[in-house]
């Protein structure tokens, strides 16, 4: 008799993923939709998309959507979820989303202790655009708009957002996590579910900084990619909670 | 008691309250501030939402989710908040999103100052869209517009703006919350609410999609929304046009002060009429048609510099007479002496 040990997540509709192949992006809207799933608030999800490459979503979730401008996911998010203090409430963004365009809205939405969870994927890039530098870049990466290498005297270090926001009093959990191996993959679902459950249990504002490639812009294959994160990205960017809830 | 003594930004707070208004999202700036500091003392009061936001940008996209989610949503500002404003308002007529917008307005450009001002007329937006502007000349009609303003959005699933020049907003008047418009009715349901599936029983991906193109998105409001606004929505009052030798046109304060002048006139050899446009999209062209054979001249009294009504005027006029503004000078903001003194230089030209 077979037994279904993998299937594709009920939260997902049946839209083929959009991404380039290799890009990690399909990885973690799975393991979003798994947490979904699991939880069993599918029926009560809304979804806050954001621009860039995380802002193709809309037609794969299986759940209400909504697209916001640049950077102001937690903006709406805010907005449905105090209309909606009983649904599930998340926003998808990227680094240049997240961190540089909606910088405002993130801390103030952790700073207010939104009860919304956040999905932040950064790939130390901006990729829709085509490869531009973003606040995350690592110094010396080279991209479109940095093509000599980011040199950090001319604009400053990458900044490490789930550092910055564990020091604020409404963020009740914050975590970086990879899906680099399928063993990290594991772990990224653990955290995501977690922080789920954070909103879901009232307590505030939640984020899981997932680590991402961009094969495409950073031209390479995609083990490649997976590699370049371990080696560079990691170290800068350590995996680990930095904020939990009892 | 039929009338209370009100200053014009409470009064539109209390409008908005007794509209059912669900949230309100906004940041200080001056001179609209008694509107958020009433409604955070009453909102709770009722069980709703006030919150004050990070900034303007912030707030109006908050105001968008609160939208999104079915609820009747307020926000309120002035000019520099109101350019922050413009990314969400754009995207909410894109996504055909309600909401009211109330802009009291003060002097620009850039920071401009505080004193009252018309100089955000044209000030609605990056293009591609239209939203209904109502243009308020008392706190009683500031009262009547902000609460019809949520039907109007609910009706037509558009942002509309209340566009309240700064002396609207400060000056105080008696309010009668008995004439208040008649609630529209059949407005229609809001089934395509942020909500989840299990209250609804379907989803919504509130974004263009193969089905919802862009062209085809931007067409259904050139081609049916639009319209049916521009037919429904369109208001003005008319003051003898028809033996008129020069016809004032003005909006909000500046129609007052108009109106003044015309008191003051009366007798002297120049008769005096007044078109008051009470929305500026859509904008009554059609008044213009009115105007009697009399006429040799119009003049467009704006509390701003270049004016900006002026070009809506000139499209109306269609070149049958000849259009002057009047506006604020070096040392003051129009005012009635100006309207007057402009009557004056420009019946010496045309007589």
């Amino acid at each position: 008799m077979s037994q279904v040990v993998y299937k594709r997540a009920d939260s997902l509709t049946k839209v083929p993923f959009t991404f380039c192949p290799g890009c990690t992006h399909g990885i973690i809207h799975h393991v979003v939709a798994a947490c979904i799933d699991e939880l069993g608030v599918k029926g009560d999800t809304i979804s806050v998309s954001s621009v860039g490459c995380g802002g193709m979503n809309p037609p794969f979730w299986d759940t209400d959507s909504i697209y916001s401008m640049h950077g102001r996911a937690p903006a709406n998010a805010t907005g449905i979820k105090r209309m909606n203090p009983d649904k599930f409430v998340f926003t998808y963004q990227g680094d240049g989303d997240l961190a540089s365009i909606g910088t405002a809205e993130i801390v103030h939405a952790a700073h207010r202790g939104e009860k919304i969870s956040v999905i932040f994927v950064n790939n130390t890039t901006y990729g829709m655009t085509g490869g531009q530098m973003a606040p995350t870049t690592l110094a010396g990466q080279k991209t479109t708009t940095s093509p000599y290498g980011r040199d950090a005297d001319h604009c400053g270090n990458p900044i490490r957002m789930s550092e910055m926001l564990a020091t604020i009093d409404g963020a009740k959990f914050i975590e970086r996590v990879s899906v680099d191996t399928p063993a990290n993959i594991r772990k990224a679902k653990k955290a995501i579910k977690r922080s789920f459950e954070c909103q879901l249990k009232g307590l505030g504002f939640s984020m899981v900084e997932v680590l991402s490639t961009c094969p495409t812009n950073w031209g390479q294959s995609p083990s490649d990619s997976l590699k370049w994160l371990r080696d560079n990205m990691m170290p800068y960017y350590p995996l680990g909670n930095f904020k939990d809830y009892e | 008691m039929s009338k209370v003594l009100m200053k014009g930004n409470e009064a539109i707070a209390e409008a908005a309250l007794r509209a059912d208004v669900d949230a309100f999202f906004g940041y200080p700036i001056t001179p609209q501030n008694e509107i958020p500091e009433y409604l955070a003392r009453e909102l709770p009061k009722k069980g709703k939402l006030f919150l004050q936001s990070e900034s303007e940008l912030s707030a109006m996209n908050m105001v968008m989710g609160a939208s999104a989610a079915g609820k009747r949503v307020l926000t309120s500002s002035s000019g520099p908040g109101l350019c922050l404003k413009q990314e969400a308002i754009s995207s909410m007529a894109l996504t055909r999103l309600p909401a009211v917008v109330v802009n009291v307005v003060r002097s620009g450009p850039g920071m401009g100052d505080l004193a009252p001002a018309q100089e955000d007329y044209w000030q609605a937006g990056n293009g591609a869209y239209r939203i209904p502007k109502l243009l308020p000349a008392s706190v009683q009609e500031a009262v009547e517009m902000t609460y019809e303003a949520f039907d109007i959005a609910d009706q037509y699933r558009i942002p509309v703006l209340v566009l309240a020049d700064g002396m609207i907003g400060q000056m105080m008047e008696g309010v009668d919350f008995n004439k208040l418009p008649q609630r529209r009715e059949n407005l229609p349901e809001k089934d395509w609410r942020m909500a989840g599936t299990n209250e609804k029983g379907h989803w919504n991906h509130m974004t263009l999609h193969p089905n919802m193109t862009l062209l085809k998105a931007t067409s259904i409001l050139e081609n049916e929304i639009y319209p049916e606004i521009e037919k429904n929505e369109c208001k003005v009052e008319i003051v003898d046009v028809k033996d008129a030798d020069i016809v004032l046109v003005a909006y909000g304060s500046a129609s007052r002060m108009s109106k003044s002048v015309m008191i003051d006139m009366e007798g002297s050899e120049i008769k005096l009429g007044l078109i008051r446009p009470k929305t500026a999209w859509p904008y009554p062209y059609d008044a213009f048609d009115e105007i009697g054979s009399n006429c040799k001249a119009v003049i467009v009294p704006e509390m701003n510099i270049i004016g900006q009504m002026i070009d809506d005027v000139r499209i109306g006029a269609k070149g049958r007479w000849p259009v002057y503004h009047v506006g604020n000078d070096s040392k003051s903001t129009l005012n009635p002496e100006f309207i007057m003194n402009k009557i004056n230089e420009v019946w010496e030209e045309v007589k």
